[in-house]
């Protein structure tokens, strides 16, 4: 994983509440067993025509969208199902964070492992932030998150929430399994003691 | 008392009363070092086919081993055909990703079901099946209606392919406690109603989001009298309503279901782990952060108008005016859901035309489901204009369906009965809807496309799907039963 600096983009805004990780990267794509190439099928059926052509007219399809790092969802982004393939798409398109007024658990939890930041901010400033969009396309956005701090483009600046492990993890570009690696110690005298109920390997 | 702490403070002695949320995430830690989240320990972690590659990859390159090959179990589900098993599998994509699973889990020392095994089926399925869920355990997959296996009292989650390989290498994950959140459900359910109408009440009052940063427990007099299969129905949803897992404490039920199943324990050890399971319930006057009540007397049989599960109603009631909604992005996203369905609002659904009903899915391809759909199929044709898809949720529950003569009822209608897999729940494996079709299915989900690009879903019980299935439009089972 990166280090994640901070950084200031432009916006692509997707004013939809509650798109759902189908939308975000449809099933049929999910047999795959590695994780290349997800960042074309991003948003697929929103995408992409009956033929599979781009449709010219939507946003991702567009240069000011490709230049755009973060994604300003609507409310309740990520629900749905667990596939983490949602954020490798995602940061394979080339985003680094999401704002929205909420995220579906498990999505919020797979993007930090992924080094792709959910945002969240008041109803009020998302109310905000999509207006000045919609009056600027190129309105830029700062995002730091050692500050946990969002500059909105008229120059103020909101905070967010982070989980300050997932923070830590993110600023110094390492993932949790090492950390967890090391508590094996924590993990044998709890095995010991613990009764075992199952044994799957009997009699599959 | 066993699982009530008493704290002393004041000089007063207070007692602790605890949810069994609280109880099995306390019985579960391992770490809880400062600057991160709990470390908790996983009793049982199943694996598929589709969100596990990339674990065992990341596995191989660390040089990892699984931990645990004891504690975890495997099946192939998600991108299996359903056609006759003997026949190759045409999709080379999704051949290529079962090949892998196989390997995997042999590589690896992993039990598993492929698809050949006698008891292959949708993971969570096959885990209550098999006696693998038990009370009181954490339960967690790759796969967000892990949530299913909390009808046992399990804390049962899913989780993304990251933690897969955390647990697949360490049996632990790192985790931050939730909001405990009862759902309470009381009342007797009228004819025609069921544990899929409660769970779909439950989303549209609250909404797909509504449960988010929650563990439900359900309560209840309407709870407490359901059976196991219909317990796993509305726990299965719970992810619907946002929350990570929903439970329902395990009692004389829930015994007599696991008692005698292949991972169960038996003999004096099955006693031993009554005796722990019975000390799970929430203890009277206990906490939760957040509660609603459901009247089950006053519920009508649900279908969902949208595209997403929120957007429920009662099957009698009519889909709601985008105009009447008062926040822009939320009356765009249901003028949005509506064009997508091609549904004029302020009308029911009933007498919609569909052209497609599908029985199966890990919420409702259970025996008892089943049972529930041939009842209304028996001695009735399908609708000519309908394909229905009956698609049983394990190998078991097939040759328990064909013992009982239920696949003479589902093709005699002219309905297709199928091999176990998730089919067009997911629309992974080739069984999917066409662009504009309407179906009327038994799964959980709704979205843009679930069960096939341009395909419109509405969600409702294996009474309504098999009620529909007859006559070709959406239909009130209530109209059918003698
Ligand atoms: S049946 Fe549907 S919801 Fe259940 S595990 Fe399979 S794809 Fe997921």
């Amino acid at each position: 994983m990166e280090k994640f600096t901070t950084f200031t983009s432009r916006l692509a805004p997707l004013a939809i509440d509650n798109i759902d990780t189908d939308q975000i990267i449809p099933a049929r794509f999910l047999k795959t067993i590695s994780k290349a190439g997800l960042g074309d099928q991003l948003f697929y059926d929103w995408r992409y025509d009956a033929a599979g052509n781009p449709k010219p007219d939507f946003l991702l399809n567009r240069p000011e969208g490709r230049q755009a790092q973060v994604l300003l969802a609507g409310d309740n982004f990520g629900c749905g199902s667990s596939r983490e393939h949602a954020p490798w798409a995602l940061t394979q398109y080339g985003f680094r964070a999401v704002i929205s007024t909420s995220f579906a658990d498990i999505f919020r939890g797979n993007a930090l492992k992924n080094s792709l930041l959910p945002i969240v901010i008041p109803a009020e400033e998302h109310k905000k932030l999509l207006a000045a969009v919609a009056a600027n396309p190129a309105a830029t956005v700062t995002v730091d998150l050692a500050q946990q701090k969002l500059t909105l483009p008229d120059g103020t600046s909101v905070t967010f929430p982070v989980d300050s492990f997932a923070k830590e993890c993110m600023l110094q570009g390492v993932d949790e399994l090492g950390y967890i690696l090391k508590q094996d110690v924590a993990i044998s005298a709890f095995e010991k003691k613990r009764p075992l109920t199952i044994n799957t390997l009997s009699a599959a | 008392m066993r699982g009530v702490k008493r704290t002393r403070r004041f000089g007063v002695v207070r007692t602790m009363a605890k949810t069994i949320i609280q109880k099995v995430w306390d019985r579960h830690i391992v770490a809880e070092n400062p600057g991160a989240p709990a470390l908790l320990y996983i009793d049982l972690h199943l694996v598929h086919e589709v969100t596990s590659p990339q674990a065992f990859s990341g596995l191989r390159e660390r040089g990892l081993k699984v931990r645990r090959p004891d504690l975890t179990f495997g099946t192939t589900d998600h991108s299996i055909p359903t056609h006759d098993r003997s026949l190759p599998i045409v999709d080379k994509v999704a051949e290529t990703q079962i090949t892998q699973f196989e390997k995997n889990c042999r590589d690896f020392g992993i039990p598993y079901y492929g698809p050949h095994s006698a008891k292959q089926g949708i993971v969570h399925i096959i885990g209550p099946e098999q006696g693998l869920t038990q009370p009181g355990m954490t339960v967690v997959c790759g796969d967000s209606h892990t949530a299913t296996h909390g009808a046992f009292g399990a804390l049962a989650f899913g989780i993304g392919t990251s933690q897969v390989e955390h647990v697949l290498a360490s049996q632990c994950l790192l985790q931050t406690p939730s909001k405990s959140y009862e759902v309470r459900v009381d009342g007797k359910l009228k004819d025609g109603v069921g544990a899929k109408d409660i769970i779909l009440n439950l989303i549209s009052r609250i909404g797909i989001g509504g449960g988010t940063g929650c563990v439900f427990e359900y309560t209840g007099s309407a709870i407490r009298a359901l059976s196991m299969e219909e317990r796993m129905t509305i726990c299965n949803m719970s992810i619907e309503g946002g929350a990570r897992a929903g439970m329902i404490a395990p009692d004389d039920t829930t015994y007599q279901y696991l008692s005698g199943r292949q991972y169960a324990p038996k003999g004096a050890e099955w006693d031993r782990a009554v005796a722990e399971w019975r000390t799970l319930p929430s203890d009277e006057g206990a906490k939760y952060d957040k509660r609603i009540d459901i009247d089950a007397s006053a519920l009508e049989p649900m279908i969902t108008f949208g595209t997403n599960p929120g957007m429920g109603i009662p099957i009698t009631a009519a889909v709601p005016d985008p105009d009447s909604v008062k926040d822009p992005v939320e009356r765009d996203t249901l003028g949005k859901a509506l064009r997508y369905m091609d549904l004029p609002s302020g009308k029911p659904l009933l007498g919609h035309p569909i052209n497609v009903v599908f029985i199966g899915s890990c919420t409702n391809s259970r025996i008892s489901d089943l049972r529930a759909a041939a009842e209304i199929l028996k001695g009735r044709r399908v609708n000519p204009k309908v394909r229905v898809m009956v698609v049983p949720g394990s190998q078991q529950i097939k040759q328990q369906a064909q013992a009982e003569g239920l696949d003479r009822i589902f093709k005699e209608a002219g309905a297709d009965w199928r091999e176990a897999g998730c089919s067009m729940c997911i629309a992974m494996n080739g069984d999917q809807l066409q662009p504009g079709e309407y179906s009327v299915s038994t799964s959980n989900r709704n979205f843009e496309g679930r069960q096939g690009k341009g395909g419109r879903t509405f969600l409702a019980s294996p009474l309504t799907a098999a009620a529909s299935a007859i006559t070709g439009v959406v239909t009130d089972v209530r109209t059918l039963l003698g």
